[in-house]
């Protein structure tokens, strides 16, 4: 997109006025898909900030399953670019090893903590955010007030870990990025079975970035891909069947 | 009915009848026995006690006998107070000046001490291996025999303890039971009699008394941290770290006070330590004043010496930071919710995972290859399922009240229970893909075409 200078210029006034230009001071981690890092001013997502990623309200999380794939890649990906352990926050079912681990989070490099009331989730989110020998901290929460989250940015400003929040509740407005994943139909033969996972990832907001006319940056369909262990663009989607094969098949 | 010294004085004597009590002296005070607050009261003068030994004890038996009693073990602690003469009399002071009425007597033994201080004129030390010349005039009753026992002693003529001495053992245990000649062996410390502290005394512990009583809890904070050097120092030269450290404040009016923390990994840095104590350290009241102060480090484990870098950012620095989270996080929260998933070797899936402490090593066994879901609910949820018999996926599902239509499904997997168990039906396993593009995971349990129709059941979500 090709911008006057004057518009560039006062971008960069405001940014830096906001306070905003000092993002990627700590790294960033590309998510691996050329067209979203394309997307993010930074190549990718900024370390030493918060982002949230947006759940659907309901408290049984049967429509969160992309949401929290999403987020265990996110917090894999921080893993290994660091090589330090992720602290994961949340009061409901742990997620599963076996199923973590399929998706780039090695278990060995995660630490769950199950703390009952959510003062004490955020305490121990900024506890975890002051530590330098992390490399993210994740954290399921459903309200989020102002200055707890001015608080867990400026932490996470000073040391350099990432925070992912997991968001039930009413967006915080403060997060350097905010997404929605939510689950595709995968894109295999429906003869043979279940492919590999697809998302509908949305990128709702993102700091120096303008929303478009549905109302967010951008949106993308992407897949996981087991022999890389990274995501990829989905090819577009083929048409869908009316019912399944083995059951015309069984007459 | 039990009897102070005044009432004693005043002609009331232990078994009157509370109408003759009365009578003798009218203005008599009258309080119904409470043997449990008697009892939590002498739990709590044996917790004082702790700061002249660690090795303190209430006496059982006297309980049910008469009345009540503690057992101080002061080996080694004397010195601390200047001698036994001065412990002695310094112990005596305080609880007289607490308002108790008490005796005291030390000795070698606790048979002789309990004797001299029941039976015996004033209070006293008794010299070294001096018991048996000491007690020669005490009543047999110090012994602590039974009271029928002292009564059939008596009754035969055998008044003093002086007069057993002579006597066959044989004898006596042949006429009275074995309890005479054991209780005599005690005394004279022929036999062995060990006291049970009431705490397990530690090898690590340091404690500095106040000349005034520290009143703020600001002042607390600084004798703790002030104290905590010399115990790191005394586990440094030791090659030993703290996993638990109890903090205990005595106060004036002899209640103590205790706070206690824990480390996952053992740590001998004062600063880390203060910093776990932080919270609770601050809502430590020390009431009326607080007189002495003790650190006693409850559980070490050996940690070997560690070379101190120049910077703080290096390897050791960084294990460094993420011990102390771990730290911080399992004592605000508990440490059973800190935990890491560790594989188990089961094809079960609940079973397959395993929370453990997060410094725990790692086991051999690896994560299963089959795809598995990113949650598994915590308990399997009925649903209700259109599906094609026997065994083909299913085709609808409804879960509270919404209805998920299937567009893709893996063939089953059955997975059934450990050999050695036999306790549940199989289960076939399919993952499901609706038409919104959800994944879960369902399972059938048992099968078709049996007596029990079988029930279908979600277990998990997929990415």
């Amino acid at each position: 997109m090709s911008a006057s200078p004057d518009l560039t210029r006062l971008r960069a006034r405001i940014a830096a006025l906001e306070g905003g230009g000092s993002e990627a001071v700590a790294g960033v981690v590309p998510l691996g898909v050329a067209e979203i890092d394309a997307v993010l001013p930074w190549g990718g997502l900024p370390l030493g900030c918060l982002h949230e990623l947006a759940l659907g309200p309901s408290g049984e999380g049967l429509d969160d399953g992309a949401g929290f794939g999403f987020a265990a890649l996110l917090m894999g990906r921080l893993a290994v670019q660091a090589g330090k352990p992720v602290l994961w926050i949340g009061s409901g079912d742990p997620p599963y090893a076996p199923g973590l681990a399929a998706l780039g989070l090695a278990p060995e490099r995660l630490v769950v903590v199950r703390p009952y009331r959510a003062a004490q989730a955020l305490w121990a989110m900024e506890e975890g955010l002051h530590c330098r020998a992390l490399a993210g901290v994740l954290a399921e929460a459903w309200t989020l007030e102002l200055t707890p989250v001015r608080r867990l940015q400026l932490a996470a400003r000073a040391s350099g870990v990432p925070a992912v929040v997991l968001n039930h509740g009413t967006p915080t407005g403060t997060a350097v990025t905010r997404w929605r994943v939510t689950g595709a139909p995968s894109r295999s033969d429906p003869a043979l079975g279940v492919g590999a996972w697809c998302w509908h990832v949305e990128l709702l907001r993102c700091r120096g970035r303008g929303i478009d006319e549905r109302g967010r940056v951008a949106a993308w369909d992407v897949e996981w891909n087991d022999e890389t262990r990274g995501l990829r663009l989905a090819a577009a989607a083929g048409d869908r069947t009316a019912a399944p094969d083995w059951f015309r098949a069984a007459g | 009915m039990a009897v102070n010294t005044a009432g004693r004085r005043a002609g009331i004597t232990v078994g009157m009848s509370v109408a003759d009590a009365l009578a003798v002296a009218p203005g008599v005070v009258l309080a119904p026995a409470d043997p449990a607050a008697d009892r939590a009261l002498l739990d709590r003068l044996a917790e004082w006690c702790s700061h002249y030994t660690p090795w303190a004890a209430t006496d059982v038996w006297t309980e049910t006998v008469a009345g009540g009693g503690l057992w101080l073990e002061i080996t080694g602690c004397a010195h601390l107070f200047g001698g036994e003469e001065s412990l002695l009399a310094h112990l005596s002071g305080r609880l007289r000046r607490l308002g108790f009425s008490a005796r005291a007597a030390v000795a070698d033994t606790p048979g002789a001490a309990w004797a001299w201080a029941r039976f015996g004129g004033r209070e006293r030390c008794l010299p070294a291996s001096g018991q048996r010349e000491a007690l020669a005039a005490l009543p047999v009753a110090a012994l602590r025999l039974l009271p029928a026992t002292a009564a059939t002693l008596s009754g035969l003529g055998l008044r003093r303890i002086g007069a057993l001495y002579p006597l066959p053992r044989a004898g006596l245990a042949a006429r009275f039971g074995r309890e005479v000649a054991q209780r005599l062996d005690q005394a004279l410390g022929h036999a062995p009699e060990p006291i049970s502290p009431r705490r397990p005394p530690v090898l690590h512990d340091v404690h500095a008394a106040f000349v005034e009583p520290l009143g703020r809890p600001d002042d607390v904070a600084e004798a703790v941290r002030r104290l905590l050097l010399p115990l790191c120092a005394q586990l440094e030269g030791d090659g030993l770290g703290l996993r638990r450290l109890e903090v205990t404040a005595f106060l004036v009016d002899a209640t103590t006070r205790r706070i206690a923390i824990g480390t996952s990994l053992p740590s001998r840095d004062p600063r880390h330590l203060f910093r776990l104590l932080g919270e609770d350290l601050s809502k430590l009241d020390p009431g009326f004043g607080m007189e002495m102060l003790r650190l006693s480090a409850l559980e070490v484990a050996p940690q070997a010496a560690a070379q101190t870098t120049l910077t703080a950012h290096g390897a050791e620095g960084r294990a460094d930071d993420f011990a102390r989270l771990l730290d911080s996080l399992g004592n605000r929260l508990g440490f059973d919710r800190v935990a890491r998933f560790v594989p188990q070797a089961s094809h079960i899936p609940e079973r397959a995972v395993q929370r453990l402490p997060p410094a725990t090593a790692w086991p051999l066994a690896a994560w299963p290859e089959r795809r598995r879901p990113l949650r598994l609910l915590s308990h399997p949820q009925p649903i209700e399922v259109v599906a094609p018999i026997p065994d083909a996926p299913p085709l609808l599902f409804r879960w509270r009240g919404q209805a998920h239509r299937v567009a893709r499904a893996d063939s089953a997997e059955r997975i059934a229970d450990e050999w050695w168990r036999h306790s549940a039906p199989e289960r076939d396993y399919y993952l499901i893909e609706d038409d919104q593009g959800r994944r879960f995971w369902l399972f059938r349990e048992g099968l078709y075409g049996g007596a029990v129709p079988p029930r279908w059941f979600l277990h998990g979500v997929f990415p």
